[in-house]
């Protein structure tokens, strides 16, 4: 959009409202909604993408960063990636959490 | 010109929305106004209407079709009913805003229950606020020739809204009537293929009927409502043009032998019908009396009314549906409210009568007019008469 939606008069709207521009959907900032966000724990983190796989807005991110974690059996495992929220469009709805295989990801409360 | 031919109503709407040419229809079978579509669909099987024909499972479908084949750039019909107008209502409301210019006949019939398959309003009146223009006939000449103008008038990109045409149930559907039919070529030169502003197509996508926040519903909703407004003018205009192209002129308020008149009734449907040949009854007999016709209901051609009801010292309302709990019936509500602010206003009487086909026959006429009279001698004008309920 153009402009912020206060700003539209109703002489400024499309015939039927159609939005005629393609993909403005992402200046509409979901994060705002939430009450919960997720946090990783990256040492407990398998990196198996299920997060990633099952985040309904597409908000989790795949991220390049070295991380070495000390595994079940003591050995040393070396990832080349990360998960992370996206907290302009993550709504905290907590399926990651929910799907996490190993329990990593924590939902905790979103403080002003 | 051609001549005079006699053919059932129904079957002359179907034959005007084949002059019409229309590309799709989807439609399902309700009483009254099974003829339209089954005609239609033999239209469509027999080779001489080019258009898709969906047989759709319910009117929530058949709305819902044609709201995809009108966002696609297809000239659009269906037909329905009573119940099937009921079922259609939630697709009504997103079809109007989102400026599709689907034409549909509601064969106005009652809403169950009781059950019952006959004539009055109270289909069209539970969805009288959804944002399509809506037009009312007196007979099927009128119907024949509304049915061709919706669409130009749909289409029109001052407008581009929805069109429903009503036509009283049995009262009009299942009679047989003469009327002037139009060639083919007169209807190709007076409405133009449909071009949209707007069409859904893989190549140019674009989101239509898209979540609106409260932040920018409001302007959407005005928007909307001038469209509907002003869509009066097109109407007018189009409705000219059919005047000069056949001879029959239709306006959105008529009045009839109301020059010397005190008393008017305000009729809308068949009823306008009827209600010149009551006047002339009545006239015989001395009561200056006259008639005023309302045939654009959405939108609500208020200026009209003020200009001419104005007129007169009493007018009475002739309504066709009863809205249980309510102040008195939609025809009277909306010329009270429109009449309210001005000074010395006629008396307005509300007479709620023909509830789900009882027939009301002239004789009645005379019946309501002496209770409104005698009511105004008395000063005890009620809000509205259920007219001939049994006590």
């Amino acid at each position: 959009m153009a402009k912020p939606m206060e700003q539209y008069t109703w002489r400024d709207l499309t015939v039927g409202n159609v939005v005629d521009e393609l993909g403005n959907s992402t200046e509409y900032h979901t994060g705002d909604w939430k009450s919960q966000r997720p946090q990783w724990n990256q040492e407990k983190c398998i990196r198996c993408g299920v997060c990633w796989n099952f985040c309904p807005d597409n908000a989790i991110e795949k991220r390049a960063g070295e991380f070495i974690v000390t595994g079940k059996d003591g050995k040393k495992v070396k990832y080349d990636h990360y998960f992370v929220a996206d907290l302009e469009y993550c709504k905290g709805c907590g399926i990651c959490a929910h799907e996490c295989v190993t329990g990593c990801i924590e939902m905790i409360e979103e403080v002003d | 010109m051609t001549k005079r031919i006699g053919m059932e109503v129904s079957l002359m709407v179907s034959e005007a929305v084949k002059l019409a040419n229309v590309d799709v229809v989807a439609a399902y079978p309700i009483t009254p106004q099974t003829h339209i579509v089954e005609h239609l669909s033999e239209l469509v099987a027999d080779g001489e209407l080019d258009a898709e024909y969906i047989c759709v499972e319910s009117e929530h479908s058949a709305m819902s079709a044609c709201a995809g084949s009108s966002a696609a750039g297809a000239r659009t019909y269906t037909a329905t009913a009573s119940q099937g107008l009921q079922l259609m209502s939630e697709v009504l409301y997103a079809v109007a805003p989102m400026r599709l210019p689907v034409v549909m006949t509601v064969a106005n019939r009652t809403v169950a229950a009781p059950l019952t398959i006959w004539n009055d309003h109270s289909d069209i009146m539970a969805n009288r606020d959804c944002g399509w223009i809506m037009i009312f006939v007196e007979n099927g000449q009128e119907d024949y020739d509304q049915t061709i103008c919706a669409f130009k008038i749909a289409e029109d990109r001052r407008v581009l809204l929805p069109v429903i045409v009503n036509m009283d149930g049995f009262i009009l559907s299942h009679v047989i009537e003469p009327f002037v039919p139009i060639d083919q070529k007169t209807v190709d030169g007076f409405l133009p293929p449909y071009d949209p502003i707007y069409t859904m197509h893989p190549d140019e996508p674009i989101t239509m009927g898209a979540f609106s926040m409260p932040e920018m519903f409001t302007e959407t909703k005005k928007a909307h409502d001038v469209a509907l407004r002003e869509s009066k003018a097109v109407i007018k205009e189009v409705w000219e043009e059919w005047g000069k192209l056949t001879g029959r002129q239709y306006t959105a308020v008529e009045e009839y032998k109301t020059d010397d008149a005190d008393t008017v009734f305000v009729t809308i449907g068949s009823f306008s019908e009827l209600g010149m040949e009551v006047v002339d009854i009545m006239r015989e007999k001395g009561l200056k009396v006259g008639l005023v016709k309302i045939r654009l209901f959405r939108p609500f051609p208020t200026d009209d009314i003020l200009s001419i009801l104005t007129k007169f010292k009493n007018v009475l309302v002739i309504d066709r549906f009863l809205p249980l709990g309510g102040v008195c019936g939609p025809l009277a509500e909306e010329i009270k409210a429109a009449l309210y602010a001005v000074e010395n206003s006629p008396v307005i009487v509300d007479f709620v009568c023909g509830l789900s086909g009882r027939d009301v026959p002239p004789e009645e006429f005379f019946g309501m007019y002496e209770t409104a009279v005698d009511a105004i001698k008395k000063g005890a004008v009620e809000q509205f008469y259920l007219w001939g309920v049994r006590e």
